[in-house]
């Protein structure tokens, strides 16, 4: 029966795709009819001008360039020109180190706050007014206090994607069942010892659940981050292309970018699942 | 410390940073030697070996006042045969002469916004104007206005691609902290245009455009100060009858395609981008307002000017270099085919070539030819930073008097780019200020306040 379900499943997700390419292509076919003009003129005008054809890129076009891309992902034609691969590389290197801060600072910082109650309402205020702020806010402060576009970019993942961190791991730890931690002090464990043989496997589960949210924000900003900052990653790719006002190769950047997201969270998934247990 | 100083005197400093060429203790010196330079240099081996004792000096005593100590206590004589015991001046005098090294930085970083203003400072790379000057420049494309200026601020430019009155903002602390920042070169004359939506194609006449939405890059631009100067020269009040807004180039003409906009000043291949694309044609080239006017302008801060003063010749000589090929009509077809790909201006090929050969399609079914419709021009005219303050004062950026002329000359550094041309061979202008004319109005450089009083349209204050 599962099985049924998940090739049924399949088949209609395969049916949605397909449709949603279908009518792309429709919506995008030449349009309407243009008025006559010189061959000397038409020569210095653009397609959509000439002969009609929408500025929106169809599927086929994107098609064809993707696979262009894919030829060769590993180009590099200087600073401002590098294959799609290497620019990946890049913005994955960026969010891989500023979301390892982020991992390094809030889960003692969580740890400290879920034991603490005091720690716990005295911090509360300052975490719920810096978790909202955008990306796109902090980058300006950023750039102006550090001065340096690249360690600013590694600030901003750090600072947007420490806050699920910082809370799932201080609620986990707070919400570690009485009954355990009371057992652990009839056996006089010490402190340390306590946190990491009861209080760590119990909030296991919570801690990584908000380093998968984390890590879906890390890869949210890199992309605003980049296009401020220039140079390379995928987000600088995207507004390169945008000041050619290249549609196709911004619809290729967001696939992609959707894709590495994805992967990204499906790692943090496993992980997750490796540390859950039944209770 | 310059070339022809000796490093055995206690009383000179050893590092630059007292006179405006680096070569002298302070800039009253500096001058004094530019208006008597009648001494008789001395031989060449003799220089170059000054170079070297003063390298040496330098690493041997990193604090001045160290060094002043000891060259008072034991004289300079006895400690140039100190030094000689234990390093080989000599020998390495001979080999720093063959070798001639005297930029202070060669690998160089200089950010650019992708339009085609930034020419020159682009087509140096690919065309080896850099490499031909000793350095190795790495040019940046960068994603605004704003962002080129806090990187050139915060010094991971070393110098930049900037609109004209931007060094002046900055300068002056306008819309950031007052930094000194300097113009060896103006990049490039004219190469803007007013471009409307297609639908606009019968109000050619600015009369009808109360209520439009304009669109202009930033601020401190001359696209800003000439789109409000042609506006009130139509009895249009910028302020007031229509909507002026600052929009990134690219922004444009998807905005004015999605009809958010009613036109844009823009720098090219802006414009001609909304043409090629079929949603806007040309109303007029800024030429059209001010035949010649400034657009962008090459950058760099003070600071960097006075720590590397030989770096940022060599770099001048580049952009003059350049320019100076740039501005030739026969060049302009492979220039334009060496600053199109991905790694420059992404732009067509054919958009690019419309723009630097003036040969263009306008937008409404007609060819035009115009081959000044972008030219190039290093010379940095005092007169030009002056009229560009009157009208930072005319629309409220400034807000009360000015030191024109002294602004200017710290920042239009006309003598400095005068001398370098005239040691390439070319003949710069004899005088920093000359007087032109904006839509049949002239300034007279001399009489700024004058100028600003006549203008009935302006911020009220």
């Amino acid at each position: 029966m599962i099985q049924s379900l998940r090739f049924r499943a399949a088949v209609v997700s395969i049916a949605i795709f397909l449709a949603f390419i279908g009518v792309w292509h429709l919506a995008t076919r030449q349009t309407a009819s243009v008025g006559t003009m010189s061959p000397e003129y038409a020569k210095l005008m653009g397609l959509t001008a000439t002969s009609g054809k929408s500025a929106m890129p169809g599927p086929l076009d994107v098609g064809a360039k993707l696979w262009e891309h894919l030829k060769r992902p590993f180009y590099d034609n200087g600073p401002n020109d590098k294959g799609l691969g290497i620019q990946l590389a890049y913005s994955i290197g960026r969010v891989g180190l500023g979301y390892l801060i982020a991992v390094i600072v809030a889960i003692p910082l969580g740890f400290l706050i879920g034991m603490s109650p005091l720690m716990n309402k005295a911090l509360d205020p300052f975490i719920q007014v810096l978790k909202p702020i955008s990306p796109l806010a902090w980058m300006p402060l950023a750039l102006y206090t550090i001065k340096d576009s690249s360690l600013s970019a590694i600030f901003v993942i750090f600072i947007c994607s420490v806050w699920p961190m910082l809370l799932n791991t201080a609620f986990g730890v707070a919400a570690v069942r009485k009954e355990w931690i009371n057992v652990a002090r009839t056996l006089e464990v010490g402190t340390f010892r306590r946190a990491f043989t009861v209080i760590l496997p119990a909030a296991a589960p919570t801690i990584l659940t908000g380093m998968r949210i984390s890590i879906g924000i890390a890869w949210l900003v890199i992309v605003a981050a980049e296009m401020l900052v220039g140079g390379t990653g995928i987000g600088y790719f995207v507004w390169n292309e945008w000041n050619n006002l290249s549609i196709t190769n911004v619809i290729i950047a967001i696939l992609l970018i959707g894709i590495v997201g994805m992967l990204l969270d499906q790692i943090l998934a496993r992980f997750t699942r490796m540390v859950t247990f039944p209770e | 410390m310059s070339t022809f100083d000796n490093p055995f005197d206690p009383a000179r400093r050893l590092r630059a940073g007292a006179c405006s060429c680096g070569q002298h203790a302070s800039q009253s010196e500096h001058e004094a030697t530019l208006q008597l330079s009648c001494d008789i240099p001395e031989t060449e081996d003799k220089r170059y070996e000054g170079v070297v004792a003063s390298a040496v000096m330098r690493a041997v005593f990193p604090k001045e006042i160290a060094r002043r100590a000891f060259l008072k206590s034991v004289g300079a004589s006895s400690a140039l045969a100190a030094l000689s015991q234990f390093f080989p001046i000599k020998t390495a005098t001979e080999v720093f002469a063959q070798g001639a090294g005297k930029l202070e930085k060669t690998d160089l970083k200089v950010g650019f916004i992708p339009i085609t203003c930034a020419t020159p400072i682009i087509m140096a790379d690919p065309l080896g104007f850099y490499a031909k000057q000793g350095l190795k420049v790495e040019v940046v494309k960068t994603a605004g206005w704003a962002v080129i200026r806090d990187k050139t601020i915060n010094k991971e430019y070393d110098a930049a691609h900037m609109l004209a009155p931007m060094p002046i903002a900055i300068s002056l602390g306008l819309g950031s902290q007052p930094i000194p920042f300097t113009v060896p070169a103006i990049e490039n004359i004219n190469g803007q245009g007013i471009t409307l939506a297609m639908k606009h194609k019968d109000k050619r006449d600015p009369k009808d455009w109360k209520g439009f939405k304009l669109a202009v890059p930033f601020d401190y631009s001359m696209h800003n100060y000439l789109l409000r100067y042609y506006l009130a020269e139509h009895g249009i009040d910028p302020d007031t009858d229509i909507q002026i807004r600052s929009v990134p180039p690219p922004e444009m003409v998807a905005n004015l395609r999605a009809d958010n906009i009613d036109g844009f000043l823009a720098p090219d291949n802006i414009c001609q981008r909304a043409i090629y694309d079929g949603v806007g044609f040309m109303h007029i080239l800024s030429k059209e307002i001010w035949d010649g006017h400034p657009c962008c302008s090459f950058a760099a801060s003070k600071e960097f000017i006075t720590t590397s003063p030989n770096s940022f010749a060599a770099l001048t000589r580049a952009i003059v270099d350049a320019t100076a090929y740039a501005s030739k009509a026969e060049n302009r077809k492979s220039i334009a085919e060496a600053i199109a790909p991905a790694a420059y201006l992404n732009a067509p090929p054919v958009v690019l070539e419309q723009v630097l050969t003036g040969t263009y399609a306008d937008g409404l079914g007609g060819i035009k030819t115009d081959a000044k419709r972008v030219d190039f021009d290093p010379f940095p005219w005092q007169s030009f930073a002056v009229w560009m303050m009157t009208q930072m004062q005319r629309w409220g950026q400034i807000k009360g008097d000015v030191d024109y002329k002294g602004v200017a000359e710290q920042i239009y550094l006309a003598t400095d780019t005068a001398k370098v041309m005239k040691e390439m061979g070319l003949t710069p202008p004899t005088t920093s200020y000359k007087s032109f004319a904006v839509m049949g109005k002239t300034f007279d450089p001399e009489k700024p306040k004058e100028y600003l009083a006549s203008f009935k349209i302006r911020k009220a204050t």
